[in-house]
């Protein structure tokens, strides 16, 4: 699905502060996926393990903003995807990991890692590749602008696919209203 | 219907009685105009501005609107609609209003109308406000994170419980649900979880315990169809099933 082939849509994904959800249910169009390859080759996602997003005609982004490094991804796709959607509840609105968003991180951090009972001998993570957290965790339209937002949490697989084969076909992607879902 | 009076609904006659409200009348004739404050049992409050409609030049909201005979309203205009989003979007964005752990998904207003409205994105900043939650009382909790300050609570409590137990404090953005008890905690009410107030939340603030997934998530009132189609059931009753209640 990776070599280069004229006149399909190049499409980028990744997960950010997400569980992979969303992906999961992307992979839910089942036997479409095969109609979908005919249209579509795949560019930096986990499913081809490419690890630098190229110039992409889609960039689907799932989860939300939690650390440098995501930043440094979202930018990245953001500079390489003409058309970026951000998927699922993480990436519209912060999600579970925003769910820390009234506590401190540093207290956060302590309690997990010092003074967690039952931690036989903790100390705090400082391995210089790890990506530093944010204070808080942002929904993506916080950081880069996005154009089209498929919510859900998952979004249905539908939903997936209908923005899919709306962009395929040139037409102007719209949810329809009984695939959009907030839970 | 023939005889009564009527008034023009995006141009569509719509028949009143005496009294009623340009949204009261609306539907019992089966139009749905978005609300978030309005409810049947409740005089109406005029606050969420979710209603608001054009009419005699002005743009005023619909369910504290007099019906009067002949008047044009317009509803299901896209500046409207926008409007719409925007307050309903601001609503998101200013409480804590994460859908997949809330039990009140489905059953919830504020996430029905925003499913009519299409509301994709809250597309604003997010505030994340810290509201600690009352889980004091033995059989309900205070989750104060989803509140869209409807006062529904404040006015079942007063107007129906007779106890007064909620009531709003604060102005504009720090404006806020507090409980009237002296330690502000619920287990220090008079409040029993077979309350008005408690039915009467449209989102997940005010949840009675241990029945929070007896309906699962996919077969709740918004899952089985859109709060537009269901506007007949937020019409007003008529006075003889009232009583009976």
């Amino acid at each position: 699905m990776t070599q280069s082939a004229p006149g399909r849509l190049r499409v980028a994904t990744t997960s950010l502060a997400g569980c992979f959800g969303c992906h999961m249910s992307f992979l839910d169009i089942d036997e479409r996926l095969f109609e979908l390859a005919q249209h579509v080759v795949l560019d930096r996602t986990p499913l081809t393990d490419i690890k630098r997003c190229g110039p992409c005609d889609v960039g689907l982004v799932e989860g939300g903003v939690c650390n440098a490094e995501n930043v440094h991804v979202l930018r990245e796709f953001r500079r390489n995807c003409r058309v970026l959607v951000a998927v699922g509840a993480c990436a519209i609105n912060g999600g579970l990991p925003a769910q820390r968003n009234h506590l401190d991180l540093g207290t956060c951090l302590q309690e997990v890692y010092l003074t967690e009972p039952g931690l036989a001998r903790g100390c705090m993570p400082d391995d210089p590749e790890l990506p530093l957290p944010l204070d808080k965790v942002h929904p993506l339209h916080e950081v880069v602008k996005v154009d089209y937002f498929l919510p859900g949490c998952p979004p249905p697989a539908e939903a997936i696919w209908s923005f899919l084969a709306d962009v395929v076909a040139g037409r102007e992607p719209r949810v329809p209203r009984e695939l959009i879902r907030y839970d | 219907m023939s005889g009564r009076e009527s008034f023009l609904l995006d141009g569509t006659p719509v028949p009143f009685a005496p009294g009623e409200t340009v949204m009261q009348a609306a539907l019992a004739a089966g139009h749905y105009i978005p609300h978030l404050c309005y409810h049947r049992d409740f005089k109406p409050h005029g606050s969420c501005k979710v209603c608001t409609v054009r009419a005699g030049g002005q743009t005023v909201a619909s369910c504290t609107l007099p019906a009067q005979p002949g008047l044009e309203v317009e509803s299901a205009t896209p500046e409207l609609e926008d409007n719409r989003r925007t307050l309903v979007q601001m609503l998101f964005v200013e409480g804590n209003h994460f859908c997949p752990s809330c039990e009140k998904s489905g059953n919830c207003l504020l996430q029905a109308v925003a499913y009519e409205l299409g509301v994709l994105s809250a597309d604003l900043d997010h505030l994340f406000p810290s509201r600690p939650i009352d889980a004091s009382h033995p059989d309900l909790l205070l989750d104060f994170n989803r509140c869209i300050l409807c006062e529904l609570c404040v006015r079942a409590s007063a107007e129906v419980d007779g106890k007064g137990v909620f009531a709003l404090s604060g102005r504009g953005i720090g404006k806020h649900l507090i409980v009237n008890a002296e330690s502000g905690r619920l287990v220090d009410t008079a409040i029993a979880a077979t309350d008005k107030a408690v039915d009467v939340c449209p989102v997940g603030v005010i949840l009675r315990k241990r029945v929070g997934f007896a309906v699962p998530i996919g077969r709740r009132r918004f899952d089985v169809a859109p709060v537009s189609a269901q506007a007949k059931g937020d019409a007003p009753r008529p006075p003889r099933e009232k009583e009976r209640r």
